[in-house]
C-alpha cells in the first residue's frame, strides 16, 4: 500500500461519515426524526445518540463556512441585522447562515432544531448564542450549567452537581423531545466504544513524540477530532476512523515520514512547536502553508483538546454513565482555568521537545484569548523556550492579514534560528 | 578592489542601503523614497550608498595626504555639496523636460502651451538660481529627497509666475504631478563620474584648494575608479520579497532593526521601530539577537503612513510636521490614530477652531501612545532603549516617546541617532557579513555608466 493511498483512506472515511450524517439531516424533516443543536466542547454525544437524536453543531458549521469562504457574507449579514463587530465570529456566521437559508457544509438544507442543548462550558457566549437561535426558532433550551474549574481540579460536589443536573434536568428534556424512555443499556454501549475511539486518538496524539513526527497536531489535528468531538463519538464509524488514522500513523512511523499536507510530505522538520489558540479558518489554507514552507511541525495542540483533554488521562467510563459525562464537560479545555492551562503548555513543550511555542490570539473571541498574553509571558519564563504571538480571527476574513501574520511568523522562525545558531 | 558587504532595507516610503567593510565598518549609506518601484529604488539606494562609500574613502585618502590633510575636511564638504547640486541639477533638467513632455502630450491648445512653456523656464530657472544656493557647505537641507525640495519650491514658483503669466496654477501642479513621477522611475547616478567632475571644478577653483587642482583631480578620480567587490547582500524590510535573492539573503526587519540597533548601541536591550506600515516593539540579549516582539495588528494606525495622511491632509511636507507640533503650548487631546479617518478627524478638530500645531502634538502623542502599549505587551522597556525607523526623525514624536518612557518605566538612557532610519539596513548587512552561505545578487551601478539616455541613465525595467 503507497503513502498516498493510506493519507486518504482516514480523509475518505470521515467525508463519508460527514456526508452521510448531513444527508440524513436534511431527511430529518420526512424520517421524523429529532434534531438537537450543541456545542463542541462538553457536547453530550452520547447521550444524544441514546435517544436516536441528531446533533447539529453550529460551530462546526461555521467553521466549515469560514474554509469554504462563505463565512464573509454570512457575518455581513448578521451584522446588517445589528450584530456588532466585535462579538464572536462564530455566532454571526452562524445567525448569517440561518439568515440565508440555511444550507449546511454539504450544501444541504440544515433543518431547524426541536431542542438547544446548551451545555454551558467556559464560554458565556455560548448562552446569548442559543438565546439568538431560540428566538429565531422558537424551540426549547435545556441548559446544563457546568461550574468552572477555578481551583485547576475537578471537585466531587462539582461532579456531583454536574451529574445531577444530567438525570434531573437534560434526560427527562430529552426524554420529552424524543419521545422515549433513557436506555442506559444503550448509552453505557455507545461510552464504551467512545473510551475505544479515545485510546486510538491519544495514540494518535502522542505519535508527535517521535522524530519527524508523523502528524501536524494543530493542522492536521483539527481533521483529526472531527469525529469525535461531534455527531460521531460512541458509533462504530468513529471507532473505525480512529483506527483506521493509527494505522496510517503507524504506517508513517515505520517509514520515517513526516505528515501528510495539502503542499506535500513534510519531510524537513526544522522546528517543532506548540500551539495555543484556534486555527484562522478563512485562510486555514495559506496559514498551514506559510508553516510547512518553513519546515515546522506542530507537535501538540490546545485547540485540539477543546472537545476532550484525553491524553491527560480521561476516558468515558461506561460502568458510571452520568459521573464520566460531568467529568467530560467539567474537564473541556475552555473550562480550565489559567495556570491550569499553562501547565497544560509547558508540559506539551517538555513531553513533545518542542523548540517554541506559538499563541493565535483570536480577536472575536475573549474567552480562548483573555489573558493569553500572560500565559506566554508565563510559559517563555518556565520552559525558556520564545514564543511568538499573532492575532487572527476564526472566520471573519476581514481581521486576517496574511502579510501581517507572515511577516510576524517569519520572524519568529528566524529568531529561533539566530537563536540556535547562538546556542 | 574593495570588498563589501551590502544590506538593504525596503520600506514602505524610504528605502536605505547599506555598505560594510570587512571588519564590520559602515563605509556608505544611502537613502531613497520607495516609489511605486520596489527594485528601482533598491538600486538607487543602493548606488547612493556606493557613492557615498567612494566619498568615505576618498575622504580618507585626502586627510592622509600630506599637503591637503588639514584641508580635507572643508575640502570634503564643499565636494560633497556641489556633488548633490550636479545631481539635483540634473534631476531638475529631467523634471523640466518631462514637464514640457507632459504638457504637449496633453495637446493644449495655443496660446496656452506657449505659456505654459514659458511659465515652466520660469519656474525652472528660479529653482536652479535656489538650488545654487540650498547647496552649500553646512546647509541643512529640509529632506534628503528630491521630490520634498522640488515640490516645495516649484509650488512657490508656481504660484508667483501666475501672478505674472496668464497660466492656471492647478495646470502647472498638474503637469508636476505627473512628470515627477517619471523622473522618480529614473536613477541618475550613473552620470555619478559627471557630477564629480562639476564638484571638482568647483572646488578647485576655491582659492584654499587651488593650489592642490592636481592632487585632489587625482584622488577623485582614483575613488571614482575603484571596484567594490560584493561578498553578499542581504534585504529586508516591506518589500523584501519582491527583492530577487535567494531566501538566505532575506531577513525580517525585526531581526534587522534588533541587530542594527545592537550594532549601533552595544548596551540596548530594547529597540522600538515604527516604520510606514508596522511598529514593532522587540527585546533584544546582550547579542543583538531578538528574544520578542510585538507588532501592530493588521492596520497601520499609529505608523508612519498616518502622519504621510496627516502631512496630505494639511498640504505640507511630512518633515515639516514634527517642528510644528512642537510649537503647540495646549496639546489636543486625540486617542484614535485610525489611518482611515484620519483626514476627517483632523477637518473635524480644524472646523471647533483648533489650532494645527495643537493637533499636531495631539496626534503625535496618539501615535506614542499606541507604541507605549506594544512596549508594554513585548515586555517593557528595562535598560536601554533604542528608537529606530523613519518616524524617528520625528522630534515631535521623539520627545513625546522620551516623556512617556520616562513616566512609565523611569529615568534610563534612550537612544536616537539621526542615522537610526538606517538601523534595518545596518541589520541586513551584518546579517549578510555573518552568513556565508548567501549568494550574490548584484544590481550593477557600473552597468548604469554605459548607458547615458539623454542625460537619464538607464533605468531598471523590472
Ligand atoms: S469559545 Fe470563542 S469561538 Fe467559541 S463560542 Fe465562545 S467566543 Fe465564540
Amino acid at each position: 500500500m503507497n503513502a498516498e493511498v493510506q493519507k486518504e483512506e482516514s480523509m475518505v472515511l470521515q467525508k463519508k461519515m460527514i456526508g452521510e450524517h448531513f444527508e440524513t439531516l436534511s431527511k430529518a424533516g420526512e424520517s421524523g426524526r429529532k434534531v438537537v443543536y450543541t456545542f463542541v466542547p462538553g457536547n453530550l454525544n452520547e447521550l444524544i445518540l441514546a435517544f436516536d437524536l441528531l446533533p447539529v453543531h453550529p460551530e462546526v458549521n461555521a467553521l466549515q463556512s469560514g474554509m469554504r469562504k462563505l463565512s464573509g457574507d454570512y457575518i455581513q449579514e448578521a451584522e446588517k441585522q445589528g450584530h456588532s463587530e466585535d462579538v464572536c465570529t462564530y455566532v454571526k456566521c452562524d445567525i448569517g447562515m440561518l439568515k440565508k437559508g440555511n444550507i449546511g457544509p454539504t450544501g444541504e438544507k440544515l433543518p431547524p432544531p426541536d431542542l438547544l442543548l446548551l451545555s454551558y462550558t467556559g464560554c458565556f457566549t455560548f448562552m446569548k448564542w442559543f438565546e439568538l437561535l431560540k428566538q429565531e426558532y422558537g424551540c426549547p433550551v435545556v441548559m446544563l450549567q457546568v461550574p468552572y474549574q477555578a481551583e485547576g481540579k475537578i471537585t466531587a460536589s462539582q461532579r456531583e452537581f454536574v451529574a445531577r443536573q444530567l438525570r434531573d434536568v437534560v434526560v427527562p428534556a430529552l426524554e420529552q423531545v424524543s419521545g422515549k424512555k433513557l436506555d442506559e443499556d444503550r448509552l453505557k454501549e455507545l461510552l464504551a466504544s467512545s473510551a475505544r475511539a479515545e485510546d486510538d486518538l491519544v495514540y494518535v496524539w502522542e505519535s508527535a513524540k517521535h522524530k519527524p513526527s508523523p502528524i501536524d497536531a494543530y493542522f492536521g489535528g483539527v481533521y483529526y477530532i472531527g469525529p469525535i468531538f461531534t455527531a460521531f463519538r460512541g458509533l462504530p464509524s468513529c471507532e473505525a476512523y480512529y483506527r483506521e488514522l493509527r494505522r496510517e500513523v503507524d504506517y508513517r512511523i515505520a517509514h520515517g515520514m513526516g505528515p501528510t499536507t495539502p503542499e506535500g510530505e513534510l519531510r524537513q522538520q526544522k522546528y517543532r512547536i506548540v500551539v495555543e489558540g484556534p486555527p484562522n479558518w478563512t485562510s486555514f489554507r495559506d496559514f498551514w502553508k506559510i508553516f510547512h514552507d518553513e519546515g515546522v511541525v506542530m507537535v501538540a495542540s490546545t485547540y485540539t483538546k477543546v472537545g476532550g483533554l484525553y491524553e491527560q488521562g480521561f476516558r468515558h467510563d461506561p460502568a458510571r454513565p452520568f459521573e464520566t459525562l460531568a467529568e467530560y464537560c467539567l474537564g473541556c479545555y475552555t473550562n480550565r482555568n489559567l495556570p491550569a492551562r499553562v501547565d497544560i503548555i509547558a508540559k506539551y513543550v517538555e513531553e513533545y521537545e518542542a523548540d517554541g511555542i506559538l499563541f493565535n490570539s483570536i480577536k472575536s473571541c475573549n474567552s480562548f484569548s483573555a489573558g493569553q498574553l500572560m500565559m506566554l509571558r508565563e510559559l517563555e519564563k518556565r520552559t525558556g523556550k520564545a514564543g511568538a504571538f499573532i492575532e487572527s480571527d476564526l472566520v471573519d476574513p476581514r481581521y486576517f492579514s496574511a502579510a501581517n501574520i507572515k511577516n510576524r511568523l517569519e520572524s519568529y522562525f528566524q529568531m529561533l534560528e539566530a537563536k540556535r545558531q547562538a546556542a | 578592489m574593495d570588498c563589501c558587504y551590502i544590506g538593504i532595507d525596503l520600506g514602505s516610503t524610504t528605502t536605505k542601503a547599506v555598505f560594510l567593510d570587512e571588519h564590520e565598518r559602515i563605509m556608505g549609506r544611502g537613502i531613497t523614497n520607495s516609489r511605486s518601484n520596489y527594485a528601482l529604488a533598491c538600486q538607487v539606494a543602493r548606488e547612493e550608498a556606493e557613492i557615498n562609500a567612494r566619498f568615505g574613502l576618498l575622504r580618507k585618502k585626502l586627510e592622509a595626504s600630506t599637503s591637503i590633510g588639514a584641508l580635507a575636511e572643508p575640502l570634503m564638504a564643499v565636494l560633497a555639496c556641489n556633488y548633490a547640486l550636479a545631481q539635483h541639477l540634473e534631476q531638475l533638467k529631467a523634471l523640466h523636460a518631462e514637464c514640457q513632455e507632459v504638457a504637449h502630450a496633453h495637446a493644449l491648445p495655443q496660446p496656452e502651451l506657449a505659456n505654459v512653456g514659458l511659465a515652466l523656464d520660469r519656474i525652472f530657472s528660479a529653482l536652479a538660481t535656489q538650488a545654487e544656493l540650498d547647496f552649500h557647505p553646512g546647509s541643512t537641507a529640509a529632506s534628503d529627497f528630491f521630490r520634498d525640495l522640488a515640490t516645495s519650491q516649484y509650488l512657490k514658483q508656481a504660484t508667483a509666475v501666475t501672478r505674472e503669466l496668464p497660466v492656471s496654477f492647478d495646470r502647472l501642479v498638474g503637469l508636476f504631478d505627473a512628470a515627477i513621477i517619471r523622473v522618480e522611475n529614473h536613477s541618475f547616478a550613473g552620470l555619478y563620474r559627471e557630477y564629480l567632475e562639476f564638484a571638482t571644478a568647483r572646488a578647485t577653483a576655491d582659492a584654499r584648494f587651488a593650489p592642490f587642482a592636481a592632487e585632489i583631480a587625482a584622488a577623485v578620480k582614483e575613488t571614482a575608479e575603484l571596484r567594490f567587490t560584493v561578498l553578499n547582500i542581504v534585504g529586508t524590510g516591506y518589500g523584501r520579497l519582491t527583492l530577487p535573492f535567494a531566501r538566505e539573503q532575506i531577513r525580517s526587519e525585526i531581526l534587522c532593526h534588533g541587530l542594527g540597533a545592537h550594532y549601533m548601541f552595544p548596551d540596548t536591550r530594547t529597540v522600538l521601530d515604527i516604520g510606514g506600515q508596522d511598529t514593532k516593539a522587540i527585546q533584544v540579549d546582550g547579542d543583538g539577537i531578538v528574544t520578542g516582539f510585538q507588532m501592530n495588528d493588521r492596520c497601520a494606525a499609529g505608523c508612519g503612513r498616518y502622519l504621510g495622511y496627516i502631512a496630505d491632509e494639511m498640504s505640507i511636507g511630512v518633515h515639516e510636521l514634527g517642528p510644528l507640533a512642537l510649537q503647540s503650548k495646549k496639546p489636543v487631546k486625540i486617542n484614535s490614530t485610525c489611518t482611515v479617518f484620519a483626514g476627517a478627524e483632523l477637518r473635524e478638530l480644524m472646523s471647533l477652531g483648533e489650532k494645527r500645531e495643537d493637533i499636531l502634538a495631539g496626534l503625535h502623542r496618539a501615535i506614542v501612545l499606541r507604541a507605549m502599549s506594544l512596549l508594554a505587551r513585548s515586555g517593557g522597556v528595562d535598560s536601554e532603549f533604542t528608537f529606530t525607523g523613519g518616524v524617528a526623525r520625528n522630534q515631535a514624536v521623539t520627545s513625546s516617546l522620551e516623556k512617556l518612557v520616562f513616566e512609565n518605566y523611569g529615568k534610563m538612557k534612550i537612544n536616537i541617532s539621526t542615522d537610526s532610519i538606517f538601523t534595518g539596513a545596518v541589520g541586513a548587512a551584518l546579517f549578510a557579513k555573518r552568513d556565508p552561505k548567501g549568494v550574490m545578487a548584484d544590481l550593477e551601478v557600473s552597468q548604469l555608466a554605459k548607458n547615458p539616455d539623454c542625460g537619464i541613465a538607464a533605468t531598471c525595467s523590472a
